[in-house]
C-alpha cells in the first residue's frame, strides 16, 4: 500500500467518521426537542452527543494527523467522557428533588418510595 | 500535618499538562510535575482508597463492552428520538450494588450513564444504591433488565479492579 493509498483512506474514513458523528449530534438536539421530561432529555445530551463528539473529534483527528492536535483532541474525548455523566447527574438530581418532573410519565419511582425511608 | 504528595495524581496532571502543549520534551514534563504537586498540595483530595487488583483480562473486557455498549446506547436513543409521534416510558429505579466502596459505586455510576438505558439520577454510599432512570422502559420487564444490566455492569467492573476479597464480599466467586 503506498503513502498516497493511507491518505485517501484516513481521509475516506475521517469524512465517515464526521459524518456519523454529527448525525448522532443531529439526534441528539431532536431528542433534547422532543422528549417529554426532564430525565429523558438528559439520555439524549449524554449518550449521542458524546459518541456524536468523539465521532467528530476522530475526523478530525484523522483528516489533520498532526502530533500535538491528536494529543489535544484525545484530552477532549476523555474529559468529555468523565463529565458528561456527572452533569447529566446533577441535574437530574436536582430536578427529582425540587419536583420538576411529571410522576405521570414514569412506570415507576422507586427514588420517591425511598426518599422518605433515609437520608444522607 | 504532614501532606503526602499523591503522586498518581501528579502523574495524571503531568501527562494532561503534556498533552496540552502537545509536545513530549523534558521542559513540559518537568514544567507538569511542578503544576501537579502545586495543584495536588494547594487543594488535596480526601483519597480514594484503592485497595483493588488490576485485572488485565477484566479490564479488557470491560472496555470493548463499554465501547459496543457505547455505540448501541447512542444509537438507541437516536432511534426513540427520531422515530415521529413516539412517546417513550421513563421510570426511576433503584439498583442495590454488591460492593460498599465508594470508588466502585462512582465508577459503576459513571459507566451506567453512558451506556445503553440508563442516566443516574441520585446515589446513597450508605446503602451503596443507585437511582437510575431508564428512559424507555415499556414495561416491568423492561425495568428488571435495566436492572440485570447495571448488576452486570458492575460484575464486569469489579472483575477488572477488585481484590479477591472485595470479590467474595461482593459475593461473587473468585474465577482463576
Amino acid at each position: 500500500m503506498s503513502a498516497a493509498w493511507w491518505t485517501s483512506f484516513a481521509d475516506a474514513a475521517a469524512a465517515v467518521c464526521l459524518l456519523g458523528g454529527s448525525f448522532l449530534a443531529f439526534a441528539a438536539g431532536v431528542g433534547v426537542l422532543r422528549f417529554p421530561d426532564l430525565l429523558a432529555r438528559m439520555h439524549a445530551v449524554t449518550k449521542p452527543q458524546t459518541l456524536g463528539l468523539v465521532l467528530v473529534l476522530v475526523g478530525l483527528a484523522l483528516r489533520l494527523r498532526t502530533g500535538a492536535t491528536v494529543w489535544a483532541l484525545l484530552l477532549v474525548v476523555v474529559f468529555a467522557m468523565l463529565t458528561a455523566p456527572v452533569a447529566a447527574h446533577l441535574v437530574g438530581r436536582a430536578a427529582h428533588r425540587t419536583g420538576r418532573m411529571s410522576p405521570e410519565r414514569l412506570l415507576v419511582d422507586e427514588l420517591t418510595r425511598d426518599a422518605h425511608t433515609d437520608d444522607d | 500535618m504532614a501532606r503526602r504528595v499523591q503522586w498518581w495524581s501528579v502523574a495524571w496532571l503531568a501527562g494532561v499538562w503534556v498533552a496540552l502543549w502537545g509536545q513530549v520534551s523534558v521542559g513540559n514534563i518537568v514544567a507538569g510535575v511542578l503544576v501537579g504537586v502545586a495543584v495536588t498540595v494547594a487543594l488535596p483530595m480526601t483519597p480514594m482508597g484503592f485497595h483493588g487488583r488490576v485485572r488485565p483480562w477484566g479490564v479488557v473486557r470491560l472496555l470493548a463492552r463499554f465501547a459496543v455498549d457505547l455505540v448501541r446506547g447512542s444509537l438507541e436513543v437516536a432511534v426513540v428520538a427520531l422515530r415521529l409521534g413516539y412517546v417513550p416510558t421513563g421510570a426511576v429505579i433503584a439498583v442495590r450494588l454488591r460492593s460498599k466502596s465508594d470508588l466502585y459505586l462512582t465508577l459503576t455510576a459513571e459507566l451506567c450513564s453512558l451506556v445503553p438505558g440508563t442516566v443516574v439520577v441520585d446515589a446513597r454510599r450508605l446503602t451503596g444504591t443507585l437511582y437510575l432512570h431508564v428512559l424507555d422502559a415499556k414495561d416491568l420487564q423492561g425495568i428488571e433488565a435495566a436492572r440485570a444490566h447495571v448488576l452486570e455492569q458492575e460484575e464486569r467492573l469489579l472483575r477488572a479492579l477488585a481484590s479477591d476479597e472485595e470479590l467474595a464480599e461482593a459475593g461473587l466467586e473468585v474465577r482463576r
